[in-house]
């Protein structure tokens, strides 16, 4: 059990292994669209030293630390993790993966699925070998998420699948997405969905991306055209999907906030204004906001953490993960107004000196959209929390 | 358990009632409580067991105060138990520390000169004469030194400057009441030609900053914890109202406008804690490396202080504006808080120098 490891120990021993293992080209720190490995079956390396990083920090369990060593996970405790996270961080080590697999349906499955789904699903996700997409929104079913109407019928050992998803991100890239699936239409409208597993090669399975405001297509239609999904493919019950569907969303939203908050892989603000303006007075509004900025930034930081502190391990924040999401959401828009500022006419050009800048700008716009708009998060906080009526 | 032991203790004995009644009877604070909270080893919290106090540390001073903040407990505690505790124990003078744990003693610090809190821009000075001192010089916005028996008084020195502990009634000082809008002691104090002797000076002359310092910033990280006390004091009425004042013919709790205001102002709150949270356990573990911490949480509990009165207020509509409602109490004490020992200005610029600003 990981309980009883010496945490000095432990960390010497994770250093050493992170000098060994960690190619040179993997330690400059950089998160962004460009380096990040989402993994899968179509996934193409951008480097060598990509994949060999991938394939030892699996084969330790380091791709998902918390997860049970079972399931492809290494078992570490969360001061383990802390302390993982510090390693990581002291050489300035890349994620080896990251996917939606990772942060939405392994938590999922770990609290929903049976043991034969954990043995089967987990371990794929851990190695990278198996890419996952969400096929949670609709045309109709936006933040009233819970009236989706891709409907499964019952055919006996399989659900026949139709209708169409929207937003559904990297659904073009992805092997596998999970699903809120109507499969009982009298019921109340929370009361008739499932959780389903679709394999995106399946006949009938067919994506569409979308061109969006920053020229990058990361989101599709999906589209199911008599799908046969087996019986064995469900994450709970039948018809309670949308326990599932919540449970997993409180994850999304702490995953969303952690982004938004800039933290890891985000630059102090100060040393951005820093390489603009050089010794040169800086201006003085936006040097106020972007102060403002950084205070909001730690202190959000420290609340991810709290909440990770507090929670058991793998419940996630529950209700509080509205706030977390809301906050997060909030300022990473506001840090990326601060930087397109702080690069002036620069971070305009799509190819220029700060080339990237203006795309992740307009990606962030859609940080307090998606997995609940803002208005929802509020919502839930207000009737969840303080007791409003709802 | 610490924090539900003291709201227990203070539910009973000093409700905004009781602060309603001190206002009105233009009396800073009730000395029976002061007594009270040094039997309870709230006046000791930061001293050491040898010197008679509880030595519970920066974490249990934190709750403390937020629970005092809850309900506009007026009392010398920051001043007193944060930071005379903090200069005292560094300079290692038991003797005054057992007079604090006792609830003996009540110490107000002297140092801002100017409408700003900045203790590197005073102007009092202290001579040397003879084998001793004489100060000089005007203090202003001494939080409880009106009431205080003790001083703690920055002055300069040949090659620095140097912090004095001296009895509030030396001859030479003149003390004046300041009138302030939240009701609590404040005086302006004025020293002409003060003597003090080698034995008044706290830790080394030329070098109060290191005695003053750790005292500041435990004293910034209580004041922001009384200030999130202070937030939930005022939060809990708002939505307390929310839920119970009704117009078109239903609770105005059930409006999304107002709904979100509280929700947005709730997640505040819950960012804020992080942060007084971290300032006070960064104050246990490493004192030293405390600064950017503390002023994180100062920061942040300033300008959600404001913001929960500010939406406190118009929550309630006309109500909120009456002297008879407690809200203007929250309202009053968030701006002086904010102003004491350095504003939202002040501490989001040190954060940001540690940020690479």
């Amino acid at each position: 059990m990981s309980q009883s490891r010496d945490p000095e120990a432990f960390r010497a021993e994770l250093r050493e292994w992170l000098e060994a293992n960690c190619p040179a080209e993997m330690r400059d720190g950089v998160m962004n669209e460009h380096t990040i490995c989402w993994g899968g079956k179509n996934w193409e390396f951008t480097s060598d030293a990509q994949r060999v990083w991938l394939e030892r920090a699996a084969s330790k369990g380091y791709t998902v630390p918390t997860w049970p060593v079972e399931y492809g996970g290494a078992g570490m405790n969360r001061d383990e993790e802390k302390i993982f996270h510090a390693e990581m961080a002291r050489i300035n080590a890349r994620s080896p993966l990251q996917s939606f697999g990772i942060w939405m349906l392994g938590p999922a499955l770990l609290h929903f699925g049976t043991h034969e789904q954990k043995l089967h699903y987990l371990p794929p996700i851990a190695r990278g070998e198996v890419r996952w997409c969400q096929g949670y929104s609709e045309p109709g079913a936006g933040s009233d998420l819970a009236s989706v109407q891709s409907r499964g019928e019952d055919k006996g050992d399989h659900w026949l699948v139709n209708g169409q998803k929207i937003w559904t991100s990297y659904a073009d890239k992805a092997d596998w997405i999970f699903a809120l699936i109507r499969t009982d239409r009298d019921a109340p409208k929370h009361k008739g969905i499932s959780f389903l597993l679709i394999d995106m090669t399946d006949p009938g399975v067919t994506t569409r991306p979308i061109k969006l405001i920053s020229g990058a297509s990361p989101f599709c239609e999906t589209f199911f055209d008599n799908v046969k999904v087996p019986k064995a493919q469900i994450v709970g019950d039948e018809n309670r999907g949308w326990d599932v569907a919540k449970y997993l969303l409180t994850h999304e939203r702490e995953m969303i906030s952690g982004g938004g908050a800039g933290l890891g892989g985000g630059r102090a603000l100060g040393a951005v204004l820093k390489d603009t303006y050089g010794e040169e007075e800086m201006d003085t509004v936006l040097r106020a906001d972007a102060m403002r900025c950084e205070v909001d930034a730690m202190a959000i930081g420290l609340t991810l953490e709290r909440y990770k502190d507090m929670a058991e391990a793998g419940t996630g924040a529950g209700d509080a993960s509205a706030m977390l999401k809301y906050m997060g959401t909030e300022l990473n828009k506001q840090r990326h107004e601060i930087l397109m500022s702080a690069g002036g006419s620069d971070a305009v050009e799509w190819d220029g000196a700060l080339s990237g800048l203006a795309a992740n700008w307009l990606r962030t716009k859609a940080n307090s959209i998606e997995g609940g708009t803002s208005e929802v998060m509020l919502s839930i906080v207000s009737r969840r929390i303080l007791g409003l009526p709802g | 358990m610490l924090a539900d032991a003291a709201r227990g203790v203070l539910d009973g004995a000093s409700p905004v009632s009781a602060f309603r009644a001190l206002r009105d009877a233009g009396k800073p604070f009730e000395p029976a409580i002061w007594q009270e909270m040094a039997q309870m080893g709230w006046t000791g919290v930061l001293i050491p067991e040898e010197a008679g106090g509880s030595d519970m540390g920066h974490g249990a001073a934190a709750v403390l105060s937020r629970e005092l903040g809850k309900t506009l407990v007026s009392s010398p505690f920051i001043s007193t138990a944060v930071m005379a505790a903090t200069a005292l124990r560094r300079a290692g003078a038991t003797a005054s520390l057992q007079r604090i744990a006792a609830g003996e003693a009540i110490y107000a610090l002297a140092l801002d000169e100017t409408r700003k809190f900045d203790p590197t821009r005073i102007e009092t000075t202290a001579t040397r004469d003879g084998n001793g001192f004489r100060l000089s010089g005007n203090k202003t916005f001494v939080v409880d030194g009106g009431s205080a028996d003790r001083l703690l008084v920055l002055a300069r020195t040949d090659g620095g400057v140097t912090l004095f502990d001296i009895p509030a009634d030396r001859a030479g000082i003149a003390r004046d009441a300041q009138d302030m809008v939240d009701a609590r002691d404040a005086a302006r104090i004025m020293l002409t030609d003060v003597e003090a002797t080698g034995d008044d000076v706290l830790g080394q002359v030329d070098h109060g900053m290191d005695i003053l310092r750790p005292a500041l910033e435990a004293g910034q990280a209580a004041l922001a914890a009384e200030l999130a006390g202070l937030t939930a004091g005022a939060f809990d009425l708002t939505v307390g109202y929310l839920k119970e004042r009704k117009q078109f013919g239903v609770t105005i709790g059930s409006f999304q406008a107002l709904q979100h205001r509280a929700a947005h102002l709730w997640c505040e709150t819950e960012v804020t804690a992080s942060a007084i949270l971290n300032a006070a356990r960064r104050l246990d573990e490493d004192p030293d490396n405390a600064t950017l911490a503390v002023s994180l949480a100062k920061a942040r509990a300033t300008a959600t202080a404001k913001l929960a009165v500010i939406e406190g207020v118009q929550m309630h509509g006309g109500i909120g504006m009456t002297d008879a409602f407690d809200m203007g109490f929250y309202m009053k004490r968030a701006r002086v808080g904010a102003e004491w020992l350095g504003d939202y200005g002040y501490h989001a610029a040190t954060v940001a120098r540690h940020r690479g600003f």
